[in-house]
């Protein structure tokens, strides 16, 4: 009867082992953290810009083209630099933790971990972009908040299993935003900051801490 | 009634390197570094369990270059592979046999 256990824990352990050895494990916590910060300043500096901008159209009494172009212009670039921000903090967080595992961030593992989140990120783009292109704005922050859980569902099969859950929150933020669409911008503020942040600490507890 | 221990490979009488041929089976090749991380282990403990399913001729062993640092990676030979097969065959056939 013991012989039988210890058999079927060699076994459980083989497989975990082929589970594991297919998937990029060096992620940080930390990652997460930056990310969800950089959210949380984002949706502050959003949230200041679109205050000015109602000021001014307050002050003056009437709706301007030139002055709505230029909140669209500042919004845009906003997103972008805070994309781009939270991506390389996140990237360079994993990087310094796989030096120090002194694990290749580039194998074959993360190299899959990346494209199986671009993937549903890139449908999600052109959607973005399909509904800035006919002003529908209403729906941006809610179609940001579900493609981004669909991506990191999707990623979640190469990387550590609890990104699925992150993934979960994010689809279920943005499906509450769908009809609350006048507050996009605290569900923003939830999806990408708050929600990185928990996840990162509880991950940094559960895999970092040494 | 068959002996199903004639079947369990001697070689995979450990847990290293069980799980050394576990991964090797499911990427075409890993190196050092990301053997010890999924296994834990320590340099000389992995090297010399390396060592071991080298010279049995159940993995391949390539040393290469990155930049200046050595780059050490493994793959599973053929034989390696069918006896591995044979290996968890065997376990499983003692299981079945034990209930």
């Amino acid at each position: 009867m013991n012989n039988k256990n210890e058999h079927l824990d060699t076994l459980n352990d083989i497989k975990q082992l082929m589970e594991k050895s297919s998937r990029f494990i060096s992620l940080s916590g930390l990652s997460g953290i930056a990310a969800g910060i950089c959210g949380i300043v984002s949706a502050y500096i959003a949230h200041t810009i679109i205050g000015n901008y109602y000021n001014a159209y307050n002050g003056r009494g009437y709706w301007q083209l030139e002055s709505f172009k230029a909140l669209e212009t500042k919004l845009f670039i906003l997103g972008i630099a805070t994309m781009l921000l939270a991506a390389s903090l996140g990237i360079y967080f994993t990087w310094r933790k796989s030096k120090l595992n002194k694990v290749n961030i580039f194998n074959t593992s993360s190299k899959r971990l990346f494209v199986n989140i671009c993937i549903p990120l890139a449908a999600g783009g052109i959607f973005v972009i399909g509904m800035l292109a006919n002003n529908v704005w209403q729906f941006i922050g809610p179609a940001c908040l579900i493609f981004y859980g669909l991506a990191l569902i999707n990623g979640s099969k190469y990387t550590l299993d609890e990104v699925r859950y992150l993934g979960f929150c994010e689809i279920i933020l943005g499906g509450i935003n769908l009809f609350y669409v006048g507050y996009g911008l605290y569900f923003w503020a939830i999806g990408f900051g708050i929600l990185h942040i928990v996840y990162g600490i509880i991950m940094w507890n559960k895999y970092d801490r040494h | 009634m068959k002996n199903p221990i004639e079947h369990l490979n001697k070689v995979f009488d450990n847990r290293l390197r069980l799980g050394i041929m576990s991964t090797l089976m499911v990427n075409a090749e890993i190196n050092f570094n990301e053997l010890k991380e999924l296994m834990q282990a320590t340099d000389g403990n992995l090297a010399s369990h390396i060592k071991g399913l080298e010279e049995s001729g159940y993995i391949k062993v390539q040393k290469g270059f990155i930049g200046r640092k050595t780059n050490t990676t493994y793959t599973a030979t053929k034989a390696g592979e069918k006896a591995f097969k044979q290996h968890l065959q065997a376990l499983e056939e003692m299981i079945k046999s034990s209930k």
